[in-house]
C-alpha cells in the first residue's frame, strides 16, 4: 500500500509541473494547431491525461513529434496518423471508429432511438387501454348531471 | 482507547443497522404497528452510533494518534487542524464512514421529519435505508477499518498528499456524498412503493424533496470539485472528462431527470413506473460511481486511494442492490397501471423529451467511461475515451435539450400549442441569435463559443420570459402593469422561481464554458523585470524569492498585472515543496473578477529565468456562479409550501441546503 501511494505520488508529481517556452513553435498559428492535435492524443504514461496537459517526459517527446511534423507542413490528419501508426489506438483520445468502438460512437443514437421506441410503444399500449370504468358513485353523478346539467 | 470505542461504535451500528432492515420490514409485511413503529428510534441509534463511530475517528486525526494505521498514513503532526480533520475524510476508510454517517443522517431526517408519511410506507422506507447501511457497515468493517492499531506506534504519520490539502477539497467529499447518499432515499421510497405496489400523486410528493435536496448537494459537490481542479491542478481547465467525474456526472443526470418527471407524478400521475425507475437508477449509478472511485478499477488522475480487493466486494454490493431492485421492479413494475393522458406536445411530453435526452446523455457518458475496460476484455483492445470523444457525442443531445429547456415551463400541461409559446420567447431568440453573431463577429470564427454564448442567453432570457409570463408583465401590450405584477410575483409557487432559477443558472454555466473557449494563455521564461502582454494586460515579473508555510517551503513569484499603465493586481504564484511525502505541488495564483480569471502557474527556474503559464480565462467564475444558481434553484423550490405541507421531511434538507 504505501508502495503503491509513493508510485502514485511519483506519477502525479511532475503532472503539476509546467512546459518550457523553449519547446514552442516561432509562429503562433503553427503552436496553436499543434495544441490542438496534442489534445486529440493521450499520454500514454499518464492517467487519462493529453500529451499537452501532461509533463511525463514520454509526453514530451511526443509533443516534441508532433511540434516537428507540424513545422514540417504536415496537416492535422497527417500529424495524428502518423503518431497512430507508431502508438497504435490506445494513444487517441478520440477512439477510431471500428467493430470494437461501434456501439459506443453509436450510442447516442441507440439510447435514442431505444427511448423513442419505448416511448411509442407505451403510448400505443395506452391509447388501445380501456379507460378504467366508472364508480357508482361516478355513475350516479352522471346520471345526474344528464337529466340536470346545473346541479 | 477512543480507536476501540469507534470500532465498537461501528459495530453496534451494523447491529442496529440490521435490526432496521428486519423488524420494520417483517412489520410492514405483517401488519404489526408495533413493529413498524420500532423503525424511527432504530433509526436514532444507528444514526448515534455511526456519529459516535465518526467522531472516535476526527479525535484519533486530531490528536494525531499514531498508533493508529490510518493516522499514520494519511496525517502528519505539521498539518494544520482543518487538514488534520479533513485528512479523516480524505482517504478510503475515512470516506466510507462519512458515507455511512451521511446515510444514517438521511434515515434520521426520515425518521425525525416525516410523520405524515403513512406507516407502512415510512416503514418501508426506513428499512430498505437500513438494508443500505448494512451493506455498507459490513464492508467498512470487513475490509476498510479505519481503527486499525499498530504497535510499536510510528515516530509521526506520513502526511496526506499535499494536492488534497485544501479547503476545497476538505469540503468537497462531504458534499458529494450528500447527493449521492440522498439519492439512497429516493431509492429507498421506489423499493418500498415497489412493496406496496402503489404510486400515487402523494408518492410524488414526497420523492420531490428528497431528490430535490439530493440534486442541490449533487450540483454543489460538482461544481467544488470542478473549481478545485481548476485552480489547484494548474492546467486551469475545469473538466476533463475523467471517469470519477463522469462518475458524479451519472446520477447528477438520472437525478435531474428523476427532478422533472417526478413533477409529473405530483401533477398528472403519469409517468409512475418510469420515475421509480429513474429513483432506482439514480442511487445505481451514486453506487456505481462509488465502486468506481473506490475499487481504482479506472485508470485515472483521481485515483490516489485504491485497492482491488475491495472492488470485488463494492460491486457484490451493487450488483446485490441494483440486481434486487431490478429483479423487484420487473416483478412489480407492471402491475402499476399507467394513468393520466396527455399530447405529445404539452408540458408532460415536454417532461418526456428532456428525461429521453437527460437519459441518452447519461448512456453516452456511461458507455465512455465504461468502454475502455470492455473493449479490453472482450476485443483485447487498448483504446482511450477521451475528452474529444465526449464533446463530440454529447453535442447533438445537448443542443435539442437546451432548445427545449427554455419551452418547456411555457407549455401547459395536457395539451399546448407550438405557436404562443414561441410567440412568448422570441426576444430570448432575439438575444440568444445577437449573441451568437456578436461573438462571431468580435472573436472570429469560432463556433464552439458562439454556440455557448447563444445557449446561454436563451437559457437565462427563457427563464425571464417564463417568470415574465407568469406574472403577466407584458400582458398589456401599451404600458406596464408593474404594481399587478408585483403582487403576482410574490403569489407565484416557490417552486416556479426554484425552476426559472435552476434553469437560468445553467446558462450562467454555459455562459463561462463559452467563455472559457475563448480563453487565451501564454507560456514565457521572464527575468525579474521583464514582462509580457496576454488578453490585453501586461504581466511583468517582479521577483522570485523564498517563502515557508505550515508544513512546506516554497518559491513564491511576484507577478505585476497592469492594464494601460495601471496595475490591475499583483499576483504570486507558488512551487511549495512538501518535505514529508517529499513532493512539489504549483500552487496557481488566481485574480477572479466578473469579467474572468488572471491565472499565473509558476514553473521551473533557469539560468535567471522563470517559467511562467499566464492564463486570462474570460468570464471563468461564471462557471461555479452557475452551478451555485442551480443548487439555489433547488433550495428555493424546496421551500415551496405545497412541499413544506405535504412532506415536512424537507426542513431539515432546505436548511441544510442554505447552509451549504
Amino acid at each position: 500500500m504505501k508502495k503503491l501511494i509513493l508510485a502514485l505520488l511519483l506519477l502525479a508529481g511532475p503532472a503539476f509541473a509546467v512546459g518550457l517556452p523553449s519547446d514552442m513553435l516561432p509562429d503562433p498559428a503553427q503552436e496553436q494547431r499543434a495544441r490542438s492535435i496534442g489534445r486529440e492524443l493521450r499520454c500514454m504514461v499518464c492517467q487519462n491525461e493529453s500529451i499537452e496537459e501532461s509533463q511525463a517526459s514520454l509526453a514530451r517527446d511526443l509533443r516534441l513529434i508532433v511540434r516537428e511534423r507540424v513545422a514540417a507542413g504536415d496537416s492535422d490528419q497527417a500529424v495524428i496518423r502518423y503518431i497512430h501508426d507508431r502508438y497504435g489506438d490506445f494513444v487517441l483520445l478520440r477512439p477510431p471508429f471500428n467493430l470494437a468502438t461501434l456501439a459506443l460512437w453509436g450510442m447516442p443514437v441507440l439510447a435514442l432511438g431505444a427511448g423513442l421506441m419505448g416511448i411509442l410503444l407505451l403510448r400505443r399500449r395506452a391509447a388501445t387501454a380501456e379507460p378504467a370504468p366508472l364508480s357508482p358513485e361516478e355513475q350516479a353523478r352522471l346520471a345526474a348531471l344528464e337529466k340536470d346539467p346545473t346541479a | 482507547m477512543i480507536a476501540e470505542l469507534g470500532h465498537f461504535a461501528l459495530a453496534l451500528a451494523l447491529a442496529l443497522a440490521l435490526a432496521q432492515t428486519v423488524v420494520p420490514l417483517w412489520g410492514a409485511a405483517r401488519h404489526d404497528a408495533r413493529l413498524m413503529a420500532a423503525a424511527g428510534p432504530l433509526a436514532f441509534g444507528h444514526l448515534l452510533a455511526c456519529a459516535a463511530g465518526f467522531a472516535a475517528l476526527l479525535v484519533a486525526f486530531a490528536v494525531n494518534d499514531t498508533s493508529v494505521v490510518n493516522v499514520v498514513q494519511n496525517s502528519h503532526s505539521a498539518k494544520p487542524m482543518l487538514y488534520k480533520l479533513a485528512g479523516a475524510w480524505g482517504n478510503h476508510e475515512g470516506s466510507m464512514v462519512l458515507w455511512v454517517l451521511i446515510l444514517a443522517l438521511c434515515g434520521g431526517a426520515v425518521a425525525g421529519f416525516g410523520r405524515d408519511l403513512p406507516t407502512t410506507l415510512k416503514a418501508r422506507v426506513l428499512g430498505v435505508l437500513g438494508l443500505v447501511a448494512v451493506g455498507f457497515m459490513a464492508f467498512i468493517l470487513a475490509t476498510s477499518n479505519p481503527f486499525g492499531r499498530v504497535w510499536p506506534p510510528a515516530p509521526d504519520g506520513q502526511g496526506l498528499n499535499p494536492v488534497l490539502q485544501d479547503p476545497g477539497l476538505a469540503f468537497h467529499p462531504p458534499l458529494l456524498y450528500l447527493g449521492y447518499v440522498g439519492f439512497a432515499v429516493t431509492f429507498a421510497f421506489a423499493v418500498a412503493a415497489l412493496l406496496e405496489g402503489r404510486v400515487d400523486a402523494a408518492w410524488g410528493r414526497w420523492v420531490r424533496p428528497w431528490a430535490l435536496a439530493a440534486w442541490s448537494f449533487l450540483t454543489l459537490g460538482i461544481a467544488l470539485g470542478s473549481w478545485w481542479a481548476y485552480y489547484e491542478l494548474g492546467w486551469g481547465g475545469y473538466w476533463f472528462w475523467d471517469p470519477v467525474e463522469n462518475a458524479s456526472l451519472l446520477p447528477w443526470l438520472a437525478g435531474t431527470a428523476l427532478l422533472h418527471s417526478a413533477v409529473v407524478v405530483e401533477k398528472r400521475e403519469a409517468l409512475k413506473v418510469w420515475t421509480v425507475l429513474l429513483a432506482l437508477l439514480a442511487f445505481g449509478f451514486s453506487l456505481l460511481g462509488t465502486f468506481l472511485v473506490r475499487s481504482g478499477v479506472l485508470n485515472s488522475v483521481h485515483a490516489f486511494a485504491n485497492d482491488p480487493e475491495r472492488g470485488v466486494f463494492i460491486l457484490a454490493l451493487l450488483l446485490f442492490y441494483i440486481g434486487g431492485a431490478f429483479a423487484l421492479f420487473a416483478w412489480r413494475g407492471p402491475a402499476m397501471a399507467p394513468t393520466g393522458m396527455f399530447a405529445p406536445l404539452s408540458r408532460e411530453g415536454g417532461l418526456v423529451l428532456n428525461n429521453l435526452l437527460l437519459c441518452s446523455a447519461a448512456a453516452v457518458v456511461l458507455a465512455g467511461t465504461l468502454w475502455p475496460m470492455f473493449a479490453d476484455l472482450l476485443f483485447g483492445q487498448k483504446i482511450s475515451v477521451g475528452p474529444p470523444f465526449f464533446n463530440t457525442a454529447i453535442l447533438p443531445l445537448t443542443v435539442p435539450l437546451v432548445l427545449a429547456m427554455a419551452a418547456g415551463p411555457l407549455l401547459p400541461w395536457k395539451r399546448a400549442k407550438l405557436w404562443p409559446v414561441l410567440q412568448r420567447l422570441w426576444w430570448a431568440a432575439l438575444g440568444a441569435a445577437a449573441a451568437l453573431l456578436l461573438c462571431l463577429a468580435f472573436a472570429g470564427w469560432r463556433v464552439g463559443p458562439a454556440l455557448g454564448f447563444g445557449a446561454a442567453l436563451w437559457l437565462i432570457l427563457g427563464a425571464a420570459a417564463d417568470i415574465a409570463d407568469r406574472i403577466a408583465l407584458f400582458r398589456h401590450p401599451r404600458f406596464l402593469h408593474l404594481g399587478a405584477a408585483w403582487s403576482r410575483a410574490k403569489g407565484l409557487p416557490r417552486a416556479a422561481w426554484g425552476a426559472a432559477m435552476a434553469h437560468a443558472g445553467l446558462g450562467v454555466t454555459l455562459l463561462g464554458v463559452a467563455g472559457m473557449g475563448l480563453a487565451t494563455d501564454n507560456l514565457s521564461a521572464l527575468r525579474p523585470g521583464q514582462s509580457v502582454t496576454l488578453g490585453g494586460y501586461e504581466w511583468r515579473l517582479d521577483k522570485v524569492e523564498d517563502a515557508i508555510g505550515p508544513n512546506w517551503s516554497a518559491r513564491r513569484a511576484t507577478v505585476t498585472v497592469s492594464r494601460n499603465g495601471a496595475t490591475v493586481t499583483v499576483l504570486h504564484p507558488e512551487r511549495r515543496f512538501f518535505p514529508v511525502g517529499r513532493t512539489t505541488t504549483t500552487e496557481a495564483a488566481i485574480e477572479t473578477g466578473l469579467s474572468g480569471d488572471l491565472y499565473a502557474v509558476m514553473g521551473e527556474e533557469q539560468d535567471g529565468a522563470t517559467v511562467l503559464r499566464l492564463h486570462h480565462n474570460l468570464l471563468a467564475p461564471w462557471i461555479w456562479l452557475g452551478a451555485v444558481l442551480m443548487a439555489l434553484g433547488g433550495a428555493i423550490s424546496l421551500t415551496d409550501r405545497r412541499i413544506r405541507v405535504a412532506a415536512p421531511a424537507t426542513k431539515r434538507a432546505t436548511a441544510m441546503a442554505a447552509k451549504a
